[in-house]
């Protein structure tokens, strides 16, 4: 039970992770055909990414690879319920990546709008589609007596779902615009600041909506009306919101960033917590639904998988945060002029 | 539509397809990483240039490599995802282990090496190119170890209406998988350095740049033949286990019908499935069969007949793939053994260098053959005597499938023809002036 239960947390602080830093590169991307008025400022804003959008996109892996291992059941469940929509994320990740390492290898205004293309789109539908899917799943799915699907992929686009993927992008698009904040210097730099700020309150609102929604459309608020304690997360989401406005005020964009990073690993939690211990909920009758008990694999494995993770994402937290370290100043133009960047 | 055939056909084309790249990661990063750290070791700018010119060509193939790859963990649970609850237990943490262990390191140290130029040491910045190529090939060593697990599946119980795991150990240490590493690995060894020896001989063809590339011949040249003569030596203890583990997989490899002592092999073959026989057999040669598979030219070797039909793979296939593989894994030492006498006099023997150019594709040819005997050989299982691969597809629509695969055709038909035009390109437009 306990092996379980540390599982459904882990599970919960991986795609936590895999939002936060990947999240900014989805929100960059999007930004992209907005603040990038010049080639200047696209490789600009690219190669502020250039160093750590790859790594970052492990994290899903990583969330991924655990479901597998941990809750075979749920992995199955939902890829396969979620067939549309996972498979429009897959096909936007690859052409946001190899858009990336193509844009700037073929010196021609048409290529590069073909790569610009593929990069906003390739950020803007994840950025959404993780929203849908992740919304969909805190309000449960038409799951039947066998764990089947009784849907299809408008059966996810419900008032609910939508607003997940609108809350979605709105945290990565400040987180975004936040990172291009800390990378990026002059005009540049200013769309990114005022871009933030004018997303902020977007942010803010369907931040509260989605909150007050999730009150009817979901069952989470249970497991905080049996532990009010857990509230304490919702307040660490709206501390880490109004942090971002408060750091963007004093020009603090890396307390900012992190503020942003607060308050969408609050977000995260939000769900997960309510959720315990259902990984995906059935919507058609609770007894149907997949929790941490039912859909987890054998204790062996459990206990393998709890010894590698603790031995080894400390250390890829080591070896990334090395990296953030080596490219947390601004892109320069002698960085824009190696022969590998982007 | 039947998804289950449809799921077959857009995991083969998508693995496939994979495979195109990953083989060259796994030599290339090596030989880069070698460049760069003789570059830092004596400041000899030619290495310097090496690695810059071979590391752009890795990079565009890395990028194509690596997004690709996403696809297939994730097909799993979209396209099989019976197989993914009723052997989860198991082949789930492999999957887990391979991209917290690895895939992290290559992905993460990657953006460094791109980006890092002018902010690590020489020595450094070489090492993180060390690390990318140790990712690289632990990655492909874990992922080896969960197909090892289905080609031949040990340290499980049967429990809960599932698989579950029992003996850790057991699954790393799988003989088969550690076979199939030990093959898959020297043959992507050998076809990196087919593709810089086919690079270098083109423009030693033109003569230009002829330090450079006469330099990049001969470390390729060393590396390819170690490769080569490992995987054929590797590949025939290989073809032992299988015939101890896989004995369908054997038979349909040579089309043996029945059950006999000195047990012949035919050099070509069209198999009647129906009959169980052959319907045209030509240079049938007694006893090699039993000397493959058990080293013994007595040994007696089980044919299909032996087997219910049901559980036999699609013969012509495997027949023709285990053909072509060896083929071709046959020609590539001696490629290289010719090379070892001429490498002091390469430009004069333009003949020669015609034939490295003419080579690249082979390697990738054999690879992927390999990979189809391998696949192909195991059916009708998904894992081998445990789950059948009819079993094993998600609930999906045949609609469903249908729309993923053309789109997956298009989308890796254009990252395939942009990926190879830029590697082409900027191979024969050769390194930066000293």
């Amino acid at each position: 039970m306990i092996l379980q239960s540390i599982w459904f947390y882990l599970w919960g602080l991986l795609w936590a992770v895999f939002f936060i830093t990947d999240g900014f590169d989805f929100g960059v991307g999007t930004l992209y055909p907005f603040l990038g008025k010049t080639d200047q400022d696209k490789r600009m804003m690219i190669n502020a990414l250039g160093p750590l959008w790859d790594g970052n996109e492990v994290w899903l892996i990583t969330a991924g690879g655990v479901t597998f291992a941990a809750f075979p059941l749920v992995y199955a469940v939902m890829f396969s319920s979620l067939y549309t929509a996972l498979m429009l994320i897959l096909f936007a990740l690859i052409l946001r990546g190899v858009s990336f390492e193509f844009r700037g290898k073929v010196d021609s205004p048409a290529w590069r709008r073909l790569w610009d293309t593929c990069i906003f789109i390739g950020s803007v539908l994840p950025a959404i589609l993780f929203g849908v899917a992740f919304a969909n799943i805190f309000q449960g799915l038409p799951l039947d007596e066998k764990h089947l699907f009784q849907g299809n992929l408008l059966t996810l686009l419900n008032p609910y779902g939508l607003l997940g993927g609108a809350l979605f992008l709105c945290f990565f698009l400040v987180h975004g615009a936040l990172w291009l904040s800390i990378r990026t210097d002059g005009a540049l730099q200013q769309r990114a600041v005022k871009s933030a700020n004018g997303l902020w309150p977007v942010l803010l609102v369907v931040a509260v909506a989605f909150l007050l929604y999730t009150a009817k459309a979901t069952q989470l608020y249970q497991n905080y009306l049996e532990q009010p304690v857990f509230f304490a997360i919702v307040l660490a989401a709206v501390l880490g919101l109004v942090g971002i406005k408060i750091f963007l005020l004093k020009q603090a964009y890396f307390k900012a960033w992190f503020s942003s990073a607060l308050a969408i690993a609050g977000a995260t939690f939000f769900g997960i917590i309510g959720l315990f211990p259902s990984l995906l909920p059935s919507s058609i009758n609770a007894e149907y639904s997949l929790t941490a008990f039912n859909a987890s694999s054998s204790p062996l494995t459990l206990k393998i998988m709890l010894m590698v993770v603790l031995l080894f994402v400390p250390v890829v937290l080591i070896y990334q945060i090395w990296t953030y370290g080596l490219f947390k100043g601004k892109v320069t133009q002698e960085d824009l002029d190696l022969e590998e960047a982007y | 539509m039947d998804p289950v055939f449809l799921s077959r056909l857009q995991f083969t084309a998508t693995t496939l397809f994979h495979f195109l790249f990953v083989p060259l990661t796994l030599g290339l990063s090596i030989l880069v990483a070698y460049m760069e750290v003789r570059y830092a070791r004596t400041g000899d700018e030619t290495y310097l240039r090496m690695t810059k010119f071979w590391g752009k060509l890795f990079l565009i193939n890395f990028a194509v490599g690596v997004v690709t790859g996403i696809t297939l963990e994730f097909q799993f649970g979209t396209n099989w995802s019976r197989y993914s609850a009723y052997v989860g237990d198991i082949f789930g943490s492999l999957l887990a282990i391979e991209a917290s262990v690895a895939f992290f390191l290559e992905s993460t140290l990657i953006g460094i090496w791109i980006f890092g130029w002018k902010k690590l040491s020489k020595m450094g910045h070489a090492m993180v190119m060390c690390l990318v190529a140790a990712g690289s090939n632990i990655s492909a060593m874990w992922i080896l170890i969960a197909n090892g697990w289905m080609q031949h599946p040990v340290g499980f119980i049967y429990n809960n209406g599932r698989a579950e795991l029992n003996d850790f150990a057991a699954v790393v240490f799988n003989k088969f998988a550690i076979l199939e590493f030990l093959h898959t690995v020297p043959a992507s060894f050998t076809l990196s350095a087919f593709f810089v020896m086919g690079i270098s001989a083109y423009h030693l063809y033109k003569k230009q740049h002829i330090d450079f590339f006469t330099r990049s011949f001969k470390i390729a040249l060393v590396f390819g033949l170690v490769a080569s003569i490992w995987v054929v030596i590797e590949g025939d203890q290989h073809a032992v286990h299988v015939t101890k583990t896989q004995p369908t997989k054997l038979a349909a490899m040579e089309s043996h019908w029945e059950t006999q002592k000195r047990a012949p092999i035919v050099l070509f073959a069209i198999p009647d499935e129906d009959n169980g026989r052959n319907r045209i057999e030509i240079g049938r040669v007694p006893g090699v069969l039993s000397l493959l598979g058990y080293h013994d030219i007595n040994a007696e070797v089980q044919g299909l007949n032996d087997f219910p039909k049901a559980d036999r793979p699609p013969v012509l296939p495997t027949f023709l793939s285990f053909r072509l593989m060896v083929a071709i894994g046959t020609l590539l030492p001696l490629l290289t053994l010719v090379g070892l006498f001429l490498q002091n006099r390469l430009v004069e023997n333009r003949w020669y260098l015609i034939v490295m150019m003419a080579a690249i594709p082979l390697p990738y040819i054999a690879i992927e053959a390999g990979w189809i005997l391998a696949e192909v050989g195991r059916q009708p299982w998904i894992v081998y005597g445990l789950m059948r691969t009819a079993d094993a597809a998600s609930p999906v629509s045949g609609i469903q499938v249908i729309t993923s695969m053309i789109a997956f055709i298009l989308v890796y038909g254009l990252l395939g023809s942009v990926g190879y035009y830029l590697i082409g390109k900027n191979a024969l437009k050769g390194p930066q002036a000293a």
